[in-house]
């Protein structure tokens, strides 16, 4: 087939793009190389409205093993021991089919964490969906859970944490971010790194089918009404197969054998092989008959673009072909050697004995464009005035009931007792805290992990809801008794090509990096995801951050579950009853407008340091960040968490009732001391310059607001734990 | 006290059984499925997971492996055989437990602790245990026991009932029936009592710091009854 400019534009470049191909290659492409230099120059996999800003990100530390640029990201918790860890979107094809879209987006991260060599200990995910109303979201968010699930407990991994929210402006496009961490001795790890020249290079895995042809170019553009044509374009995930690959490639790995590994993830193939030699600098030569395909008369170019999943490209050292494939035999996978690394710099690929495709691989690579993006700067929005009489017909009682089933406050258990949460046998903390926990084992450390997005912040200011998000992470782990070590960010936003939507991206990548930096908390691996947008409704910016702690002693940790009758309980930081943004605003006054709460870094870094304190010294016997919805939403968690109560004191201050239950002030925990260990608390607290107020006692079983307000804490929990159940069910 | 886990493709709880066997006094071995036989030993199990991806019904593939011959034959000659979710699974497609496990009740994969009654403490599974009333971990999509009139009849004369879902206070009814099990059931023994297979995991519990520790109770007392 002749390639013109019409077929390159059916393939997502544009006219400049397709100009600049024949300017660098001197001639015109064949269909092959064009669909090659689609697949490279699309947004997924070339980051070119992204990556002048990502060049920002704080990504140095000295726990940084690995920053950004490899398959994840890796850190030292100490005795040899690294955690590899990523996010990763797989948002367009979960909309279109949401079970093989999100099955796939689990695999697609677990495989880039056991490619480093490191065997996967726990999951996360991060899902947004439009609003309960909406006729797609229920089916949605059935199709999603299911697959999440049906991939990671097939494979025995435990799903340890996860967030959930529901917001109009995912109407037309769902998120599903996925998040691993692997455990690998930190001088084992392997990267992508291509060396040595005439070197085998392997296919493991799976065979290569037509399915998923064209997947990064789908991520790479924007719905319409003709989505479900794209139903094709979705991978077909195979768990069973996934888990045989983990098991092969960490056998393969305990010797000295592979010289650098790949996983094919987007742009299957292509990417994967690209990717190994521009990083080593080297040519590479591939024969596409020798590729294991599963359909007949597959041609050069669907080999090349599949995105089958479950499989993997190896460079492997000469001589050890064999002792490689015995191990791919025993596990039932398949085994090719497809090609040799070159000194070309080339991609060179053969088929039928003829040559289909020789490009330089710096074209590829380094030549893909890089765009500067317009984009427009978000202003603070003005301040809300909600008049005294706003406040006067509303009652506490029946305001606390109504937020605790906002879908996006209420319980999530009807999702994550659909997965796995203790195989591997190191779960101590479960999902439905602040962060999850595993032990690292046979060892006393355990590792934290938490998913945290504010898309309402990030949406009415980017530059705040960037910063915000990363602190919410950071408290997360500290609320677990967890030294927060650093995050990995998977950044969700709409068209950049529209000002707006690029500033939103410029500026939350701008708080991201500021509370980051401050906070020594640094991004070491990400994925970016644009274009979520539907018949021009983009949605709201959603930048995920997936934090990881390391808690020393597993023995200190700590959960948000109220323990003791009597025990006094504290609110940390400064309460001013900020009800902007909050889901007091936006659920009983129906107010969207105003700034998010405002964030102060040095308050979080000192309350953030100081809480650790008290935990390491067994102070104090629970603790919970105060997040959406204010101190009151935070408390009966707790409470119905403990199931206990709690008597609350009289509210001192200026500020009303209102603004002091249910604002969003940020860089507050709430924590439960008995009163043995309050003195030696408070004296902590003094002596680091941390504000407190003593907010109450854990009562029996009621919450107590004040003489006229008493709630069960049982009839609370149904108000909590019902809303998803019924809306599923229903 | 030597014991052997059968790992098939897709096994996924074989090291947390492992663990647990030798955290309790197991000496423990690894077999793999495509060995002809299992080496000596006083126990088999065959632990949870995703057996040849549990594509087909599951278990059913794992019941036609090159190894199960040599584990049936051990069964078949008095041999202790312990089967935990998967492994449950697989003992009824061999034929040596009755019954099968079909979907969960409201189609959903269930994971949770739930609380278990011993109905029957005249074996070697649960002679002595010290509590009537366990805590332990579910977790699987197809842990619905089912089987039919006649064989429900057979097996409830023969006292083939191991393990039922119940409540704290041990009180079996639908409300604490996970999945559908008819009769509540969450294990059975052969009619002789030396193979047991039960869909909550042991081997998940058996440190406080864990979901629970009634999975202890239940090895200690295995390994107790070994002496």
């Amino acid at each position: 087939m002749e390639v013109t400019e019409n077929i390159a534009l059916e393939h997502g470049l544009n006219k400049e793009e397709y100009k600049n191909i024949r300017n660098l290659l001197k001639r015109v492409p064949n269909i092959t190389e064009l669909a090659i230099f689609s697949a490279m120059w699309n947004e997924h996999c070339s980051y070119k409205s992204s990556r002048k800003h990502l060049k920002k990100l704080h990504t140095k530390g000295n726990k940084v093993i690995q920053g950004p640029g490899e398959n994840a990201g890796v850190i030292d918790i100490g005795d040899d021991d690294a955690i590899v860890f990523k996010i990763e979107s797989h948002n367009h094809p979960s909309f279109i089919e949401p079970y093989q879209g999100a099955a796939t987006g689990v695999g697609g991260i677990m495989r880039d964490v056991f490619t480093m060599g490191a065997r996967p200990i726990a999951n996360l995910n991060s899902i947004h969906f439009g609003s309960p109303h909406h006729k797609k979201t229920k089916n949605l968010l059935r199709g999603v859970v299911k697959g999440i699930g049906g991939y990671g407990n097939c494979i025995g991994v435990p799903t340890i944490a996860g967030q959930t929210s529901f917001d109009e402006s995912y109407n037309g496009n769902i998120l599903v971010n996925a998040m691993t961490l692997g455990l690998v001795n930190k001088n084992k790890i392997f990267y992508s790194k291509a060396s040595g020249i005439d070197k085998p290079v392997i296919y493991v895995g799976s065979k290569t089918g037509r399915d998923g042809i064209h997947g990064a170019s789908m991520a790479s553009a924007i719905f319409d009404e003709k989505i479900e044509e794209k139903k094709p374009t979705v991978q077909v995930g195979d768990p069973f197969t996934e888990k045989l690959l983990l098991e092969a490639c960490l056998e393969l790995m305990a010797d000295n054998s592979i010289i650098s590994i790949q996983d094919m993830g987007a742009a299957g193939l292509t990417s994967s092989s690209i990717e190994m030699a521009s990083k080593g600098n080297l040519g590479i030569e591939l024969n596409l008959n020798k590729v294991p395909c599963r359909e007949e008369k597959m041609t050069p170019y669907e080999i090349m673009l599949s995105e089958s999943q479950e499989r993997m490209l190896i460079i492997l050292e000469n001589g050890k072909e064999n002792k490689a494939k015995k191990i791919f035999d025993k596990w039932n996978l398949d085994f090719a050697i497809i090609g040799k690394t070159t000194n070309s710099e080339k991609i060179e690929l053969f088929f039928d004995n003829k040559s289909v495709a020789n490009i330089p691989i710096n074209l590829l690579a380094e030549n893909a464009p890089v765009y500067d993006r317009k984009w427009k700067k978000t202003k603070l929005p003005q301040k809300l005035i909600i008049k005294k009489d706003d406040f006067k017909s509303l009652n506490l009682s029946d305001c606390l009931k109504k937020i605790l089933k906002n879908p996006n406050i209420s319980d999530k258990q009807w999702i994550w007792d659909q997965y796995d949460q203790t195989v591997m046998g190191d779960t101590i903390q479960k999902p439905g805290g602040d962060a999850g926990i595993v032990r690292v084992h046979g060892t006393n450390k355990a590792v934290a992990a938490s998913v945290d997005s504010s898309a309402s912040y990030c949406f009415a200011h980017p530059l705040t809801g960037g910063k915000q998000v990363v602190c919410e992470s950071w408290r997360n782990l500290i609320s677990v008794g967890a030294k927060p070590i650093a995050l990995t960010n998977c950044l969700n936003f709409g068209n950049p090509e529209k000002e707006k939507n690029m500033g939103e991206f410029v500026e939350c990548v701008e708080g991201i990096t500021e509370a980051s930096k401050y906070l020594d908390f640094p991004v070491v691996s990400g994925n970016v995801s644009f274009y979520n947008e539907t018949k021009d409704k983009g949605i709201k910016p959603t930048p995920t951050i997936g934090g990881v702690g390391l808690i020393k002693e597993y023995k200190k940790m700590i959960s948000m579950d109220f323990k003791k009758e009597g025990n006094l309980v504290l609110i940390l930081g400064k309460t001013e009853g900020h009800l902007d943004q909050s889901v007091f605003a936006k659920e009983i006054l129906a107010e969207k407008k105003g700034p998010p709460p405002s964030i102060n870094l040095f308050n979080e870094k000192n309350i953030g340091g100081t809480v650790l304190k008290l935990i390491d010294q067994n102070l104090i016997d629970t603790c919970h960040d105060v997040s959406l919805g204010g101190i009151l939403i935070a408390i009966s968690k707790m409470c119905i968490k403990g199931k206990k109560g709690i008597k609350f004191n009289p509210i001192k201050g200026l500020i009303n009732k209102f603004e002091f239950f249910f604002g969003e002030d940020q860089g507050r925990y709430v924590i439960e001391v008995s009163k043995t260990n309050i003195d030696k608390t408070k004296q902590i607290l003094e002596e680091n310059s941390v504000h407190y107020d003593e907010i109450g006692t854990v009562d029996k079983s009621n919450i107590i607001l004040d003489n006229n307000t008493n709630l069960s804490v049982d009839e609370l929990e149904n108000e909590n734990k019902n809303w998803l159940r019924n809306y599923m069910v229903n | 006290m030597k014991s052997s886990v059968i790992v098939f493709p897709g096994s996924n709880c074989d090291r947390d059984m492992d663990v647990a066997l030798r955290k309790f006094g197991f000496k423990n071995q690894m077999v793999w499925h495509d060995e002809d036989s299992v080496p000596k030993s006083d126990l088999i199990v065959l632990p949870g997971g995703f057996s040849y991806g549990d594509y087909l019904r599951c278990g059913s593939i794992a019941a036609k492996s090159k190894i199960i011959n040599s584990v049936i034959d051990f069964a078949k000659s008095g041999g202790l055989v312990l089967g935990i979710c998967n492994g449950f699974q697989i003992l009824t497609e061999t034929g040596l437990l009755p019954g099968v496990l079909q979907q969960n009740k409201f189609l959903n994969f269930i994971c949770k602790n739930v609380y278990i009654k011993i109905n029957d403490n005249k074996n070697k599974f649960f002679k002595n245990i010290k509590k009537n009333i366990l805590e332990l971990h579910i977790a699987n999509n197809e842990g619905n026991y089912y089987c039919s009139d006649d064989e429900l009849k057979s097996i409830e004369e023969n006292n083939q009932i191991a393990v039922t879902y119940c409540n704290k206070e041990g009180l079996e009814n639908e409300d604490h029936n996970p999945n559908g099990a008819i009769k509540n059931i969450a294990g059975i023994f052969n009619k002789e009592k030396n193979i047991l297979g039960m869909m909550p995991h042991p081997e998940r519990m058996i440190d406080s710091y864990l979901s629970g520790e009634d999975g202890s109770l239940f090895f200690k007392n295995l390994l107790e009854n070994f002496k």
